[in-house]
This record gives structure tokens, C-alpha cells and sequence, in this order.
């Protein structure tokens, strides 16, 4: 196994000491299968105990380490040294306030997730002793894509108009959403319309992709966006043309 | 207390420099400005026609002078470049299912560049040229 | 000190925390509930679990069969009344969870489909392709969201358990971004912070799993229960430790050695046909394969890489449309980390610790010996594993028990708590409060916090290996109290108030090092092999004097006392566990 030096330039801010954020190098022999977090790891272990960030299953499924690395919203621990010239520029990930070094203050997201009823709202009742709500493989891989989010952030991260516009909903908030509109056993589009379907919602999106683009697990939710739109249009239409369909 | 979140704006008039899908995604929303002027244009040829054979040869004349060419030919490219993205686009905002299966976006976007062919190839014959 | 007055406080918000804090909120929406987690829910470490969970729903399966492979696989170290219990609980906590939207993978005719396990006669074991923890934690938190009276406080780091004359009274706990402690005063203490595996260097746990809840509860007065009792997964990747799915055994996958050879059928596995086999070959239960692996990486069987050795776990047979739909997961994280296709070549694993079966001394209503205090998931040990936990049962534990403890937790604090002496709390939350600014504050110091964790780790995997000894242990034990010593002369290079995660790390170091020290003593003083409990020296099970559970008690200078108790005994007398052919 052979080693590489690699000079990781790391942005750094502690708002006790520092006017603004401020990188710095250091100096770090990788592995050749080493990832970004095993570099960040050996600082924090052997150079600089006060680098700080967020970190845990090592594997991509809980969304903790996403960063930006050479300007682009990854997740460390998916994000291999190999893949990279000698100087690699680590910042945290852009459009959100900067708390400490490489962690970010995560709070818009959790409102935004939390403001688009992202739980079932059963078409019928069932009593557990009665069973599972049937939902046969097809209307599984209806919304399957959609339940992969795994909430690291990069899609907000990547997406312009989250940036420009403090109150856009935002991608991975609006996949969840289209993520319940779409299961069989869900019928709450319509308390969902008020956050979803409105300016902030679904029309502030101009479909730039970028979000699809660095999402980790491939949820697309800039299609989830669309097809929010397309549905949206028509339940718009069928409350002006026939008012009394409306449940 | 201590904390102090540090706040990083974006640029609101060069964002789009930083990175080249930024870019990509700006060519794409300025083709519908070329677009519309060229449609513009062609109501404007309309209009002329009505006033007349002299009228219509002087609108002519400018369409196909040099700056009037050359901006046909940016209005022609970014005409392309704009169904060329919002086919790739398609099979996100209509995913089709058939017979149980999932559409392959390719197949998707293949017809929509199909019917383009036809209809541009039909709207050609039909000019008379 | 900020006081939060809260009724039940729930610190861990992974599955089990989240359950609990749902189940009290139906059970009485006017119970204030305050969940404390060191993370945002959805980085709990549930979220890696990958496999399944049982519940027996289908036709040709039965309670009494959950309820045999489940005590014959813990090597009947199990309370047998709350396995009883807990496998009649779990198809109704599984379809409740199907009822919040958990995507569940399906039968053609949209009936809830099951898969093979290893250590399970019958197939039970529901799915959601082969990311089931992920699934039931995002529903769980995405359904927590419903409830007005859960509130939660993320990033906040419970330090303490205020403990008043037997009486647990709340938690304090450090409020991450400020660095400010906080006194979450209540009625109840539910612990839910799962296991301790970063206490050994290679695991599939994440860097969260330190056994903060487990040592808080253990300094507090309350016993930890077999803490000897270590998992280790048979298949997680080199290097990384990253956990490769049971499910893929399930589905049909083989292990061989370096030869091609499926070795299992050596160690009273096999035969090899017909395959795949309940309870046979790759599907037996844990510790066995496990076990495997050691004896043949002794005899040289095992292939070398640069990450240790390894073995082969082959899955071409099954076919890419097969990995594609149900293993999907483990195509990506074999693809991402070790470079390898499953659907072309096999992968290369090793087996890692992944699950303290040992925790937090409960009983069947997830109660602890500490009035007030609950604890429910990873950290507790009521005990329905035992010595061996059979995949999949972990999940479904989860929600039984954190059902179970939110459920009693608000049961009791509805009736109240009588007259609290609040200087006495308050005394204690800033004694909680010093301890904490004193080593914030110290300048003096020379050890380090990687480097003793480091150490820690190496002592652990020595001396509480898969297969542990009388020398090694010792040898260990006695390297831990020295860690425990020089613990004292850890030094903060990092000064900050605003999200200190250096002396986060310290303060969790403290909680292993406290953990792991239970764990070699336990390991030391129970001179038989049980389980996941191998002795080189006692290589044999020996019922009668050892079918009993070790509790730890804390000493604070001293190794911790383990004493025992007994192991409740109904329907299932204990006899061999047997695998593969022999079991027909």
C-alpha cells in the first residue's frame, strides 16, 4: 500500500478568536484508499486537535460528513485522496452559516423538512392487529427512489436558488414531500399543497439540476420537483374548472 | 453567547461563473431570450407582409443582411441547444411506466428528438423549399 | 445552569429513543417529552443497519419457532419470559410501523415479504431491500414529527444522571454549539444510546457508538449485565469495517477460504447441500461464523491483504438482477470501498465487532434498579439476546422495548413522583457541571486523547478477541486500569465554548474506557465459553455455574464488582445448539 503526501487547505473558524474564517494547510501522507475523512480523521488525531466536524457511520447512509471539496458538495467519507491533485481545498458546505470550521448551522433545513408534513397521512385507518396496508412491488418502486434521502445537505448546497432565496423550500424537503404524495397508502398531498405548492415551494425552483447532480443516493430531486409541478398544475386547474371535486 | 455563525453570501451577479453546470444551466435560460427575439422578428416579417411586397422584400433584406444572419445563426443554435436540454430533461418531469417497467429515459428522449425530425422535416416541405 | 423542566427526558434519538418518545406521546399528550441526542436523529447509528427485522407474520412460521431459535441462539443466556414477550410484540410493532410508512419490501400479491436469517429455522425477517435501519429510523423520525409534545434538543451532550437517594431526578447534558451546560429536570430518564463498539479497533460501528448512556447509567448506581458478550459480524469490509449485510447470506450467498472452499461445513455447519439451508452453513448464527474465521486464519486458510485477512463472500451465482433488487446497498459499498463488483467477484470480509449484547441491567418493562430510570435498544440488556444475538432481532428490540420503556416511563410519570428536593438536583447538576469545566480548564497534562484511545482499543482486541484467555484478559484488565489512571492527564488542546468536539471526544473516551473495563472484567471472571463468549482455557459451556447473568457495579477507583444473578428459565431447557444438518 503506498503513501502520497497530500496538502489538505482546510477553512477554518473558531468565532471566539476569529474576525472571519481562514484556511489552513496540513500536511498529510495518505493511503492510497484513504478518504477525505481518513485524512480530516489523521489531522484531528495527530496535528490539530481542534479541527472540528461532523462524522459517523464512515459508509454514506447518515449523511453526517458532507463538505465541500474543491469547491464541490461531497461526503467525506465517499470522496477518495486518490481522485484528487496534491492540494485539496476543503471548506464547509456553502449556502449555510459557518458555526465552527467544517460544521455547518443545519437549522433552515430541519424547519424546511419538518414544515412539509414529511409523515403518512393514511387514506384508511387500520388497526395493527388487522395487518399491513397492502402496497404490491409496483406501487413500492412508484416512491422507492424517493425514500433514499439520507438529509446530508449537498442538494442545498449545490442549488442557486436556495442560495439567492433564504425562504425556497429547498430539494431534499421537496423530494420527501413528493415522496409521501407518491405512496399508495398516503393521502395528504393536500395539507402538504400549502408549503409545497406555493412560491417559496415547488415555483421558486428553476430546475438549474444541480442538486440531482451531487446527490450521493441518487433520490433526483429536481425530478421530484417537476413531477410536483406537473401534479400541482393539474390540482390547480381542477379546483378552478370543477370546484366541487375537491375532496 | 459565543457563537457567532458566520455568514457567506453568495455573488448575486457572477454565482453562475463559479462552476460550469452554473454556466450550462445560464446558456440554457438565455436561449429562451434568442428565442424570443427571433420570434419577434418573425412577427414583425408578418406584419410587413401585410403591408405589402415592397415592405415584406425591405424586412427581407435586413433578416438576411450580415448582422440579421448572424443573429440567426445564434438564434439557430441556442433554438437547438434549448430542445437538446429540455429533451434531457423530460423523462424527470413524465417518468413513464409500461407494463409494470420503468421507461428508459434514453428511449424517452430518442422520440422526443423524432418527432422534432418529423415536424421540422414536414414544416420544410410544407415552406416549399 | 439553565433548568429544562421537562417530564420524561429520552436521551438517544436512534430507533429505540424515537420509538420511546412516540410511544409516550400517545400515551399521554400532555407529558412534556424532551429528546436529547449528541446527533441529529437521522445520524443515529440504526441508520446502518442493513438486513432486517423479525416478526413472525407468515403461514408456516410460529411464536414457538421466534421464541426456540431466539434462546437456542443466545445460548440460552436469554430471560425467557421477556423473549416470550418480545417475539409476540414484533409483528404488531412491525405492521405499526408499516401503518407510518415504512417502505417495506413486498410479495407480488402486497403482502409484507420475509427472508431467510442467520440462527432462524423459518424465514421472518422483514425487509426493506438492504437498508432496513435506514428505513425504520427516517420513519420513526419523519412520524416523531407529528407530536407537538416531543421536543427535541440535537447536539446536545448528556453527561450526567442525576441521581438523588436512589431516585433518578433527570440528566444534564452539554448544548453542543455554546458549549453551555443545561439540567434537563424530570420525572423519568429514559437512556437509549446504543452500544459501545468503538471500544475495539475494528468495528462496523460509527463514530458515535462510545457507550455514553451505558457508562452514565453504570456511574450512576445501575449494574451493567453481560458486558462479556461482544457480536462479532462475520462479514464487514477490511479496512473500514464497514458492515456487509447477513441478507446477503440470506439471499444465497457462500463464504470460502483461499482454497474455494466453503469452510463452515468443518465447524458443525454443514453440510454444504442442499443450499441455501436454514440454519445452515452461512446461515448459522454469528458467533459460530465467527468463531470460524479465527480457527481458519490459524490454519493459514485465509487470504492476506493489505487490511489483515479475509475470506470470500461470493454472490455471482445470485445473478445481478437478484443483487440488483435486493442487495442493492451491498453492490454499492463493495463498488465505493473496496473496488469490487459483487455480481463479478466475490468480496473480500472479515468479521468485525458490531453489537454489545451486554448493556444497561433491565427487566421486562425496560426498568432499571434505578427508580425513574429506563433504558431500552443497544444499551440495555433486559436480556432477550443472551450470549448471541441472532440478526434481525435487534431492530425489531427496538421498537418492543422502546415501545415498552416510553409506555412505563409514562405510565409512572403520570402518577407522579412525590416532593423532590431540588438544592439536592441542583447540587448535583453543578457538580456535573464542575467536573466538566475542570478538565475543560486544566492546563496541565500529557496525555493525549487519540493516543489513549488508541491504546485502549489495541488492549481490547488483544484481551477480548473472539477467542479471550486467562493471561490475555488479565493482561488487558490490567492495561485498562492504567489507561483509567492516566485518563486523569488528558489535556484539551481545544479551548473553544463553541462546539468543542475535542472535549466532546475526551468525555467520550471517559465512557469507554469505563465500558470497556466492565467488559474485560465481566470476561475475565466467567470461566466457561459461552456464545460470543470464547475461552481458551475453558473451552467448554458449563450450565452449572455459570447459566447466569454477570452484573458489573461501578467502583470509582477500583475494578468494577461482578457478581451474578439468575437467568429466567420457562419453556426452553438449556441443551445443544445445533446447526446445519444435525438440526433436521
Amino acid at each position: 500500500m503506498s503513501v502520497r503526501v497530500s496538502e489538505l487547505e482546510i477553512l477554518r473558524y473558531d468565532p471566539e478568536q476569529d474576525e472571519a474564517p481562514h484556511f489552513q494547510t496540513y500536511t498529510v501522507p495518505c493511503h492510497d484508499d484513504w478518504r477525505v475523512l481518513d485524512a480530516i480523521n489523521y489531522v484531528k488525531d495527530e496535528l490539530d486537535r481542534t479541527l472540528t466536524y461532523r462524522w459517523s457511520c464512515q459508509m454514506a447512509v447518515c449523511g453526517s460528513c458532507g463538505m465541500a471539496v474543491n469547491g464541490e458538495p461531497v461526503l467525506a467519507c465517499q470522496t477518495f485522496v486518490r481522485d484528487y491533485p496534491q492540494k485539496i481545498r476543503i471548506e464547509p458546505l456553502q449556502n449555510f452559516p459557518v458555526e465552527r470550521d467544517l460544521v455547518v448551522v443545519m437549522d433552515d433545513f430541519i424547519d424546511k423538512l419538518e414544515s412539509v408534513k414529511p409523515y403518512l397521512v393514511p387514506k384508511e385507518e387500520k388497526e395493527v392487529d388487522d395487518g399491513e396496508y397492502l402496497q404490491t412491488p409496483a406501487q413500492l418502486a412508484h416512491f422507492k427512489q424517493y425514500t433514499a434521502c439520507i438529509n446530508c445537505l449537498l442538494c442545498y448546497s449545490a442549488c442557486p436558488q436556495y442560495a439567492l432565496t433564504e425562504s425556497f423550500v429547498g430539494p431534499a424537503a421537496l423530494a420527501l414531500a413528493h415522496r409521501y404524495n407518491l405512496d399508495s397508502r398516503d393521502v395528504g398531498r393536500r395539507v402538504r399543497e400549502d408549503v409545497v405548492a406555493c412560491n417559496s415551494g415547488i415555483w421558486e425552483c428553476s430546475f438549474v439540476g444541480a442538486c440531482s447532480d451531487v446527490c450521493p443516493k441518487s433520490v433526483d430531486p429536481a425530478a421530484a420537483i417537476q413531477q410536483t409541478k406537473i401534479a400541482s398544475t393539474g390540482d390547480y386547474f381542477m379546483k378552478v374548472l370543477m370546484p366541487w371535486k375537491r375532496k | 453567547m459565543s457563537r457567532r455563525p458566520y455568514i457567506r453570501e453568495p455573488s448575486r451577479m457572477g454565482w453562475w461563473l463559479k462552476q460550469s453546470r452554473y454556466m450550462r444551466y445560464m446558456m440554457r435560460e438565455i436561449s429562451a431570450l434568442f428565442i424570443g427575439i427571433y420570434v419577434l422578428v418573425l412577427i414583425v416579417g408578418l406584419f410587413q407582409l401585410s403591408n405589402g411586397e415592397a415592405a415584406y422584400e425591405a424586412f427581407l433584406a435586413t433578416a438576411e443582411g450580415p448582422v440579421g444572419s448572424t443573429f440567426a445563426v445564434f438564434a439557430f443554435a441556442f433554438a437547438i441547444y434549448h430542445s437538446y436540454t429540455w429533451f434531457q430533461v423530460t423523462p424527470k418531469a413524465m417518468p413513464l411506466t409500461l407494463a409494470g417497467k420503468r421507461v428508459p429515459g434514453a428511449i424517452i428522449i430518442a422520440a422526443h428528438w423524432f418527432g422534432f425530425v418529423l415536424i421540422s422535416a414536414a414544416l420544410w416541405l410544407l415552406a416549399g423549399r | 445552569m439553565e433548568i429544562i423542566d421537562t417530564d420524561i427526558a429520552i436521551v438517544g434519538a436512534g430507533g429505540a429513543g424515537l420509538r420511546a418518545a412516540i410511544a409516550v406521546a400517545e400515551a399521554d399528550p400532555s407529558l412534556k417529552i424532551a429528546l436529547i441526542s449528541k446527533v441529529y436523529p437521522m445520524r443515529s447509528h440504526t441508520v446502518a443497519a442493513e438486513g432486517g427485522a423479525a416478526g413472525v407474520i407468515k403461514g408456516n412460521d410460529s411464536f414457538d419457532s421466534h421464541f426456540n431459535d431466539t434462546v437456542a441462539g443466545g445460548d440460552w443466556l436469554c430471560d425467557q419470559d421477556a423473549v416470550d414477550f418480545f417475539i409476540r410484540e414484533a409483528p404488531r410493532e412491525l405492521t405499526r410501523i408499516e401503518h407510518w410508512g415504512c417502505p417495506w419490501s413486498r410479495e407480488p400479491d402486497g403482502h409484507v415479504a420475509v427472508r431467510p436469517f442467520g440462527g432462524m429455522k423459518v424465514e421472518r425477517t422483514w425487509y426493506a431491500a438492504d437498508k432496513t435501519g435506514f428505513h425504520l429510523l427516517h420513519t420513526l423520525f419523519q412520524t416523531s414529527l407529528k407530536y407537538a409534545s416531543i421536543e427535541r434538543f440535537d447536539e446536545y451532550y448528556s453527561t450526567d444522571l442525576m441521581v438523588i437517594n436512589g431516585r433518578c431526578h433527570g440528566v444534564t447534558a452539554i448544548e453542543m454549539r455554546t458549549g453551555q451546560m443545561r439540567l434537563f429536570k424530570s420525572k423519568c430518564v429514559i437512556i437509549a444510546t446504543g452500544g459501545a463498539g468503538r471500544v475495539f479497533p475494528f468495528t462496523t460501528n460509527g463514530a458515535i457508538k462510545t457507550g455514553d448512556g451505558m457508562a452514565m447509567a453504570f456511574r450512576a448506581g445501575a449494574p451493567l449485565k453481560d458486558m462479556e458478550f461482544v457480536q462479532y459480524h462475520p462479514t464487514a469490509l477490511p479496512g473500514t469495517g464497514i458492515l456487509i449485510t447477513e441478507g446477503s447470506r440470506g439471499e444465497g450467498g457462500i463464504l470460502v477460504n483461499k482454497d474455494g472452499y466453503r469452510y463452515l461445513q468443518d465447524y458443525n455447519l454443514g453440510p454444504a447441500d442442499p443450499w441455501p439451508r436454514n440454519k445452515a452453513m452461512e446461515l448459522g448464527p454469528r458467533d459460530r461464523l465467527s468463531q470460524a474465521f479465527w480457527h481458519e486464519q490459524k490454519k493459514g486458510r485465509t487470504i492476506s491483504t493489505d487490511h489483515g485477512n479475509v475470506v470470500h463472500l461470493d454472490l455471482r451465482h445470485l445473478g445481478e438482477a437478484k443483487i440488483n433488487e435486493r442487495l442493492p446497498m451491498v453492490r454499492e459499498l463493495s463498488r465505493s470501498y473496496v473496488g469490487v463488483d459483487p455480481v463479478y467477484e466475490p468480496i473480500p470480509v472479515r468479521p468485525v465487532v458490531h453489537y454489545t449484547m451486554g448493556g444497561i441491567d433491565t427487566d421486562i418493562d425496560a426498568a432499571t434498579s434505578v427508580e425513574g430510570l429506563y433504558a431500552a435498544g443497544e444499551c440495555a440488556c433486559v436480556s432477550i439476546n443472551g450470549a448471541n444475538r441472532l440478526g434481525s432481532n435487534s431492530l425489531t428490540e427496538l421498537l418492543v422495548f422502546g415501545a415498552r420503556a416510553g409506555r412505563n416511563a409514562a405510565e409512572a410519570a403520570k402518577h407522579g413522583i412525590g416532593a423532590t428536593d431540588d438544592r439536592q438536583i441542583q447540587a448535583a447538576a453543578q457538580a456535573a457541571e464542575d467536573r466538566v469545566l475542570n478538565l475543560f480548564r486544566k492546563t496541565d497534562g500529557d496525555e493525549s486523547i487519540s493516543g489513549l484511545r488508541r491504546e485502549m482499543n489495541e488492549a481490547m482486541e488483544a484481551g477480548a478477541g473472539i477467542y479471550r484467555s486467562e493471561d490475555t484478559l488479565r493482561a488487558s484488565t490490567e492495561t485498562l486500569q492504567q489507561i483509567r489512571e492516566r485518563y486523569k492527564n488528558i489535556l484539551l488542546t481545544d479551548k473553544s465554548n463553541v462546539f468543542n468536539t475535542d472535549l466532546v471526544e475526551a468525555l467520550e473516551l471517559g465512557s469507554m474506557i469505563d465500558v470497556a473495563v466492565a467488559m474485560a472484567c465481566s470476561a475475565l471472571q466467567r470461566k466457561e465459553s459461552r456464545g460470543s463468549h470464547q475461552r481458551l482455557d475453558y473451552p467448554d459451556r458449563d450450565d452449572s455455574a455459570y447459566l447466569k447473568h454477570s452484573l458489573a457495579r461501578y467502583s470509582a477507583t477500583d475494578v468494577p464488582a461482578i457478581d451474578y444473578c439468575d437467568v429466567t428459565i420457562t419453556n426452553s431447557q438449556p441443551g445443544e445448539r445445533v446447526y446445519g444438518g444435525v438440526g433436521e
